[in-house]
């Protein structure tokens, strides 16, 4: 059972997030990690292969900053990692699930793997487009996932509920919170992993030109929400405070 | 030339989510202005009555995609519907509620039809005779404007209860058309739906949310959480730490890695108000905090807080709300 995880490195959710002197986000500075959903991916991954055997490869669109996110999946007991630069200063997901999938095109794979999300942009589509672009079935926000016979068996999570459906190999999931708890690396893992291999490779390795992968979204600007100015503690014994809350919440601000 | 905007209608077993109200409401108002159609497009099964309705909040045009493989929601199905009803009359935008439905579909559509997709976005304009949609990134910590300059439809999923239901008009008409539809290969076999049978709103649509986190101290003590919530018709959520407590499932949680959420009210009781917490819920309208801890970080953001123990608080808080609301 060979494995791809789509993997994506994201600002830690600790990051206070601002603007540089070109509007932009600013990235100096801020510490990176795994997006956490990958993390579950990767850890899924790992469980399958435990299981029944085979390579898990870790797939990734970035800088080179990104291997260290990489570098966390070969401890974590991934096999080997692909670094695709595209080398563009604008992307979208259009741009990156083009990459991702000529990547895996090129790799063995039963499965891929990839976060639900990413908590960066939470633009959650580009799972859904590289299978789109690879012709195999997705099944998004799994909390479950059982692999036999060449097949999967997915829970996933719905409105007020969840569902369970059948796929046949080869197939993408994404990863939703629940689905597992992802291990620590251990020492031997870490030592392990800088011994790995990291592939890099730049789009005319996959043959791909900039025109090609050329974003569709257009970002115009970025702003920082108005910071919410901290309320009124009101005074007062339970009782009367919460009588008083309760009054302020029909009169004053009269939202309910 | 690509014309028509269109809503997708989301429904589940007849029930039209409101998220679509507010997408046509607001799609109206962008279809004058550009001198275009508002379509809504319906798929599922048996759900042609609920068509002539949409008219009211705006739809000129009503795509009816009846097809027995649409009973149920799957991604392929559905995609393929869409995908291939956009293909054939070119439609200059697709608008969708980001819901779990609404995510998992424009995905797969927008690569289908090679074109961009922005998502959760919580507001949308034209500027310069261009859709530019507003999202939040890095939960909620920033914001970016952007659109979908050249390709065609634009699309994005918008996030519900952030755009306002106006100006519909009883009995306003919608023009009817069935179309056939070709749902292709549905790779994604159903086996089994387990639903939560709650008489409570859906987290992401509510408009009055109590949460809980660890101050609750336990799960039997949500109770007092689900009385407030019932006085109210609201819904329930929850801290990380409650949810990963085991007190709730994992749908209940607040924040960067759990629901965003935009209600009129939001209730915290028993949060400290963690920079993850905040992520998924600063976007209120109107906060509440309930904390024994005058320190804590929740109240730099509330607009109404109380420093008390939430045991004693919260029972009285529902108790005066019944006064109120029976008065
Ligand atoms: C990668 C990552 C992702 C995360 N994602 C999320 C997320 O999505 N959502 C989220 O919520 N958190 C998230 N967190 C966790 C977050 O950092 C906090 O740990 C969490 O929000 C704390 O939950 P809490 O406020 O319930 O608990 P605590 O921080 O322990 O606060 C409990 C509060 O209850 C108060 N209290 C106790 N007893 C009473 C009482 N009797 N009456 C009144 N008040 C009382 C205390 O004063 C305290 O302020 C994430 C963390 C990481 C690292």
């Amino acid at each position: 059972m060979n494995i791809v995880v789509c993997m994506k490195q994201t600002f830690d959710t600790e990051a206070k997030i601002a603007l540089d002197a070109n509007g932009k986000i600013n990235k100096q500075g801020v510490s990176l990690i795994m997006n956490p959903y990958c993390e579950f991916a990767v850890e899924e991954a790992l469980r399958i292969k435990e299981k029944h055997g085979g390579e898990v490869t870790v797939v990734s669109v970035g800088g080179p900053e990104a291997q260290d996110a990489l570098r966390q999946a070969l401890a974590m007991g991934a096999d080997k990692a692909v670094l695709v630069d595209p080398g563009m200063e604008e992307v979208d997901e259009f741009t990156t699930a083009t990459i991702l999938a000529k990547a895996i095109s090129g790799l063995q794979y039963d499965i891929v793997l990839g976060g639900f999300r990413a908590i960066d942009d939470g633009s959650a589509q580009v799972a859904g487009r590289v299978a789109e672009i690879l012709g195999l079935p997705v099944v998004n926000v799994v909390t479950k996932l059982e692999i036999a016979d060449g097949k999967a068996t997915a829970t996933k999570e719905i409105e007020g509920g969840s569902q369970v459906l059948e796929v046949a190999l080869p197939a993408v999931f994404t990863a939703q919170k629940g689905l597992n708890e992802p291990r620590y690396p251990s020492m031997k893992g870490i030592m392990q992993a800088k011994k790995k291999p990291m592939e890099k490779k730049t789009l005319a390795d996959l043959g791909l030109d900039a025109g090609q992968v050329a974003p569709k979204v257009k970002a115009l600007s970025y702003f920082l929400p108005s910071a919410r100015a901290a309320g009124k503690i009101i005074p007062g014994e339970p009782a009367d405070a919460a009588r008083d809350l309760v009054k302020a919440l029909r009169e004053e601000a009269k939202v309910i | 030339m690509a014309k028509g905007i269109w809503v997708f209608v989301e429904q589940r077993d007849g029930k039209i989510k409101k998220v679509t109200y507010e997408l046509l409401s607001a799609g109206r108002k962008i279809a004058d202005s550009l001198g275009e159609e508002l379509c809504a497009v319906l798929p599922g099964k048996g759900v042609a009555g609920l068509a002539p309705g949409l008219g009211e909040y705006g739809a000129d045009k009503v795509f009816v995609l009846e097809s027995d493989a649409l009973e149920k929601y799957t991604t392929d199905g559905y995609a393929n519907a869409l995908a291939g009803l956009a293909k054939e009359k070119e439609p200059s935008a697709i608008l969708m509620g980001c819901t779990v439905t609404g995510r998992d579909l424009a995905a797969q559509v927008a690569q289908k039809l090679g074109t961009g997709l922005m998502t959760d976005c919580t507001d949308m304009a034209l500027e310069d005779g261009q859709l530019v949609f507003t999202r939040p990134i890095y939960a909620g910590k920033a914001f970016v404007k952007a659109s979908c300059p050249e390709a065609r439809p634009v699309m994005a999923t918008i996030r519900p209860n952030v755009l306002s239901i106006e100006g519909t008009q009883a009995g306003r008409p919608a023009e009817v058309v069935a179309v056939d539809t070709a749902t292709g290969d549905i790779r994604q076999a159903i086996k089994d739906i387990v639903l939560q049978i709650s008489t409570r709103p859906e987290l992401t649509e509510a408009d009055i949310i109590v949460s809980g986190g660890r101050g609750m101290k336990g799960p039997e003590n949500f109770k007092i959480l689900e009385d407030l919530a019932d006085v109210l018709g609201a819904a329930v959520g929850a801290s990380r730490a409650a949810v990963d407590a085991g007190w709730k499932p994992h749908s209940f949680q607040v924040g960067q890695t759990g629901k965003t959420v935009s209600p009129v009210v939001y209730i915290a009781c028993g949060i400290s108000g963690a920079i993850q917490h905040l992520a998924g819920m600063s976007s209120s309208k109107c906060i509440v905090a309930v904390n024994k801890d005058p320190e804590a970080n929740i109240f730099k953001v509330a607009d109404y807080g109380i420093v008390g123990d939430l045991f004693e608080v919260v029972p009285i808080m529902t108790e005066e709300f019944k006064k109120l609301l029976a008065g």
